[in-house]
């Protein structure tokens, strides 16, 4: 995974495969403290605590169509590369939320990438999940929620090449408003 | 136009594309529509399914034709992801395998509109990596 907006849309899978319906993202940006916070949340399945521990194994998985799991130990992997770790708590059926900090200016820190495609892609790819984007640096906030694009698109298809346009304009513009790490 | 920079915003531009934009049946008439699922899994994602399933979004408008593209999980093809599900409807599912940018827009252009096969088919008793 080249970026951090990567691995935003594969754990995002995990909750999609774990049920949930709803799923929040939020980074969050501290100069003071020099770190970046990814934090995955979901209203899915959870997992019991032996599973919990096996989920940073590379080597296990839930799935049966192979034999590897790879998302979350990628994930760990880049973000203790970059002086930060990564956590999981979770409930079984209340749900998860997994937690990856890296330091903000570590020079193997991924950069941040292209949140704004992956929240529309995922949006267009699971329209009956209700997903949440919330982006917080020392300038401000940014929140963005599947829910409120509905309203405002009404009837309009988020695939449709204008509104994805659109979209994706809304929210690098904001994001850049608040100065967010790229 | 204006900078995009709230959902007012958005909304405004609604009002302005509503017209051009023809509405269509979606996910309430899936069975008669072409369904397109791309490989979203650690494996996908890091073979570069992020700009297929864009490249298949924006080729589909462009083309417009009536697609509805969602993502899936690993369907054990590792090998040659990103990998992609195109259901016609009344046919059978067909996965296509290494689809990248260039291979997406074919398969549009010519699986869908000209109804000729591309090349890279995964046959459906090929073997998944665990077998």
């Amino acid at each position: 995974m080249k970026t951090i907006a990567d691995h935003i849309l594969d754990i995002i899978q995990n909750s999609v495969r774990a049920s949930a319906s709803r799923i929040k993202v939020a980074i969050r940006e501290s100069e003071m403290d020099d770190t970046l916070t990814v934090e995955i949340s979901d209203n899915g399945n959870g997992m019991d605590q032996v599973t919990a521990k096996k989920a940073r194994d590379p080597f296990y998985t839930s799935r049966t169509t192979r034999r590897v799991g790879l998302g979350l130990p990628l994930f760990q992997q880049n973000a203790e590369q970059s002086g930060g770790s990564l956590h999981i708590s979770t409930l079984e059926g209340v749900g998860t939320t997994v937690t990856a900090t890296f330091r903000l200016s570590h020079i193997d820190r991924p950069p941040t990438g292209d949140v704004a495609g992956v929240f529309l892609l995922s949006a267009i790819g699971q329209p009956t999940i209700e997903l949440s984007y919330a982006h917080l640096t020392g300038n401000g906030c940014f929140t963005l929620t599947t829910t409120q694009l509905k309203e405002a698109l009404g009837e309009l298809p988020l695939g449709a090449a204008d509104i994805m346009k659109g979209v994706r304009e809304l929210i690098t513009n904001n994001l850049e408003s608040i100065q967010a790490s790229k | 136009m204006n900078k995009i920079t709230s959902l007012s915003d958005l909304k405004q531009l609604r009002e302005d594309i509503q017209s051009k934009i023809k509405l269509r049946e979606r996910s309430d008439f899936s069975d008669v529509l072409v369904q397109i699922k791309v490989g979203m899994a650690t494996c996908g994602i890091a073979s570069g399914a992020k700009e297929t399933m864009n490249v298949l979004i924006e080729e589909a408008e462009r083309q417009a034709i009536d697609v509805v593209v969602t993502q899936t999980g690993c369907m054990g093809f590792c090998y040659a992801e990103p990998t992609v599900e195109v259901t016609i409807p009344g046919r059978d599912p067909i996965v296509f395998g290494h689809v990248d940018k260039a291979k997406a827009r074919e398969i549009i252009e010519k699986y869908l509109i000209q109804g000729k096969l591309v090349d890279g088919i995964i046959p459906v008793e090929f073997k998944t990596i665990h077998d």
